[in-house]
């Protein structure tokens, strides 16, 4: 996305006051939950630090644990399949349920989906894709996009919830009341369920030493999507692996903790198998679908790896000064927020995402409350230098986009006038006397949009030093 | 499936450099080990808090108690699983003397033939496998007998757990029950009744899981 595409719609996202305050409101809400849940600051550290260890240790064995994942669960019955685009991870859905000739799949909440733009796909085959999760059937019901990964609809108040039921839901009536909103929701869907061919799913933890996948939720509808159909299809990034049951108490707690403020959700939900011998219910097939896209290749840089620790918990949004502002939709791309920023430039190219790493004012609470302690604002720093960097190879696609050689001039001089004495005396002494007269224009013009200039000293520093000397108290 | 994409994918991460993270030994959750009434009791409240009813009961007194439980609610259809400790239990009773009871639905058959009457009855009664206190939840292991969705479609899911059965933490739970040697098809923690908070972060409840989450704790 261009700079000005991006500037548009944070200029529109700041304008629009029922979002600012939709999302002021909801944001505040979860850093409260947040903070009641992890009230123990010495405990909360400790978990955190066990949260980076675990996804540490899990990243530095990754292609073992991996490879041991896609063993366990085909030795208990999960067909794996591996996609390195998304394009492909979408081929590889539509092939399953098209040889269950299914025309309907019903999904849980799945970020991966998202990235993947699954549903539209699925859409241009004649499959209708339905969203279970009362966030994405929301934003479903009015073609929009999530505006946050753990609360898809929440820049929505339910005014405009309301008229979206009562538009889009057959003899739906208008109502406020969230309790009825619910009802409507469940009414619709139960009938989904109970017909749906195919269910879809993400996955939150998929364990290598037993094969299971793990999916937290509140509503049912995932366990719905996963119980109910005759197949299940799980998706999942290839980041999502750890090494052992054991990891999951810990990352369980960090992420419910993080995400919602729960001390654990309504359901955690442990799938290692289709359905057995003697078995009543459950799918008769289970799929797992990796995805790469992008991530192998984040992998080979040491530093930024540590992007692939992330849960998914959405807590650095909730804490982040930019993103409580403009909300997810002003990104314009899948991951919105401070997870978004050092994902997506990184994913889809600094040329086409890079502007995403300078929307930060890298006050660094996104990295204070990470639950795995992923170092956002040095990331973000990173990539900002890759943006500039001519290094001739580099981790990140796209690197060197802004170089441009107005700007590469003007620090070249800026280096020639600060190492040649006389004449820095000459210009400072000039700019001192006209500074404050020089038009605002040329190519600080952008620069100097969101900032007040600063007036020029009559008299330089050097000089003030030479003539009054440095008091040290 | 795909072998050739797996083996470049797994290729690409092979070739990027490494580094040894030592293998951290994952300690055991801080709660306080704490004798069984004080496990109880934080279930109990942990649970409630999430709006599940819970009652703790004398073991002797659990199937007078369920029928309490489903009077109060008129309930016309009660799911169970005839294989399993509980059923058995219900079904001498329910022989005996049936009167102003709901009428019993075994789950027999596989959910193919067995749909519709799953997504008709009022209310369901399962065994819990254990139960975790300190984030207040309870482990369901369904199996041939208990079929996972008895807990998952009808809107009113009852489960009896046995106190000895409650652990301090998941992380003990998963390590004295040898989870990992012995994962079944599908295991659960619940905590309540189905929720979302999808609406302006107001708490609803019975969304598409069950409305009601009833847990009899027989000491």
């Amino acid at each position: 996305m261009a700079a000005e595409a991006f500037e548009k719609n944070v200029d529109r996202a700041l304008a629009d006051t029922q979002l600012r305050k939709n999302f002021a409101f909801a944001m505040g809400n979860f850093i409260l939950k947040r903070r009641a849940v992890f009230s123990d600051a010495e405990e909360t550290e400790r978990l955190r630090d066990l949260g980076n260890a675990i996804k540490q240790r899990a990243l530095s064995r990754l292609p073992e644990l991996l490879e041991q994942l896609d063993a366990v669960c085909t030795r208990n019955g999960i067909r794996v399949h591996w996609a390195e685009t998304t394009a492909i991870a979408n081929r590889i859905v539509l092939e399953i349920i098209e040889a269950h000739a299914a025309s309907r799949v019903v999904k849980g909440k799945s970020m991966v989906s998202e990235e993947m733009h699954l549903n539209a796909f699925l859409g241009t085959h004649g499959i209708e894709a339905i969203e279970t999760d009362l966030g994405e059937f929301i934003i479903q019901l009015n073609g929009e996009t999530p505006s946050h990964i753990i609360v898809p609809a929440i820049h929505k108040n339910k005014a405009q919830i309301a008229k979206i039921f009562h538009e889009k839901v057959a003899g739906a009536p208008y109502t406020e009341e969230v309790a009825e909103l619910n009802a409507i929701a469940r009414n619709t869907l139960r009938r989904k369920f109970y017909e749906a061919g195919i269910g879809l799913s993400g996955v939150n933890f998929a364990v290598a030493e037993t094969g299971t996948l793990c999916l937290v939720e509140n509503e049912g509808n995932g366990r719905m999507c996963t119980t109910v159909p005759p197949v299940h299809i799980a998706v999942m990034g290839l980041e999502k692996v750890v090494e052992r049951l054991a990891d999951l108490p810990p990352l369980l707690r960090l992420l419910t903790g993080s995400a919602t403020g729960q001390l654990v959700t309504t359901y955690v939900n442990l799938i290692t198998s289709p359905r057995r011998e003697g078995e009543k219910d459950g799918p008769q097939e289970v799929h797992l679908v990796i995805l790469d896209n992008g991530r192998s290749r984040i992998y080979q840089d040491p530093q930024l790896r540590q992007t692939l620790q992330c849960v998914r918990c959405g807590t650095c949004l909730n804490h982040c000064p930019v993103y409580t502002r403009i909300g997810g939709h002003a990104y314009g791309f899948v991951y919105p927020g401070p997870i978004g920023k050092i994902l997506t430039p990184q994913v889809e190219g600094l040329d086409k995402a890079g502007e995403l790493a300078f929307a930060s004012s890298l006050c660094g609470a996104c990295e204070e409350v990470c639950p795995v302690k992923i170092p956002i604002p040095a990331l973000l720093r990173r990539l900002r230098d890759e943006c500039y960097s001519s290094a001739t190879e580099s981790a990140v696609p796209g690197s060197g986009c802004k170089q441009n050689l107005a700007e590469r001039l003007a620090w070249k001089g800026w280096a020639f006038l600060n190492t040649h004495p006389r004449l820095n005396r000459m210009v400072t002494t000039l700019l001192g006397r006209v500074g404050d007269y020089l038009p605002s224009s040329g190519p600080l013009e952008r620069w100097m949009r969101y900032r007040s200039e600063p007036a020029f000293a009559s008299r330089s520093l050097h000089g003030r030093i030479k003539e009054e000397g440095i008091a040290d108290e | 499936m795909n072998d050739a994409a797996r083996d470049r994918i797994l290729a690409r991460l092979r070739s990027a450099p490494r580094e040894e993270v030592p293998s951290p030994e994952v300690p055991a959750s801080a709660a306080p080990v704490s004798d069984r009434g004080t496990q109880v009791a934080r279930l109990k409240s942990l649970m409630e808090a999430m709006r599940t009813e819970v009652h703790v009961l004398p073991r002797t007194e659990w199937v007078p108690r369920l029928q309490e439980v489903l009077r109060a609610r008129a309930i016309k259809t009660l799911l169970y699983a005839p294989g399993t400790e509980v059923g058995a239990a219900l079904r001498a009773v329910w022989d005996a003397d049936a009167s102003g009871l709901p009428e019993l639905v075994a789950y027999t058959e596989p959910v193919e033939a067995f749909k519709e009457q799953l997504f008709a009855v009022d209310a369901a009664v399962t065994s819990a496998a254990g139960a975790v206190a300190d984030t207040g939840a309870i482990i369901l292991r369904p199996d041939i007998h208990e079929p996972r969705s008895m807990s998952l479609v009808p809107p009113i899911h009852i489960a009896v757990l046995k106190a000895e059965s409650i652990f301090p933490s998941l992380a003990e739970a998963m390590q004295e029950g040898s989870w990992s040697a012995d994962m079944p098809t599908n295991m659960l923690l619940v905590s309540g009744p189905s929720k979302t908070a999808d609406i302006e972060l107001i708490l609803a409840f019975g969304v598409h899981g069950p409305k009601e989450l009833v847990v009899l704790i027989l000491e």
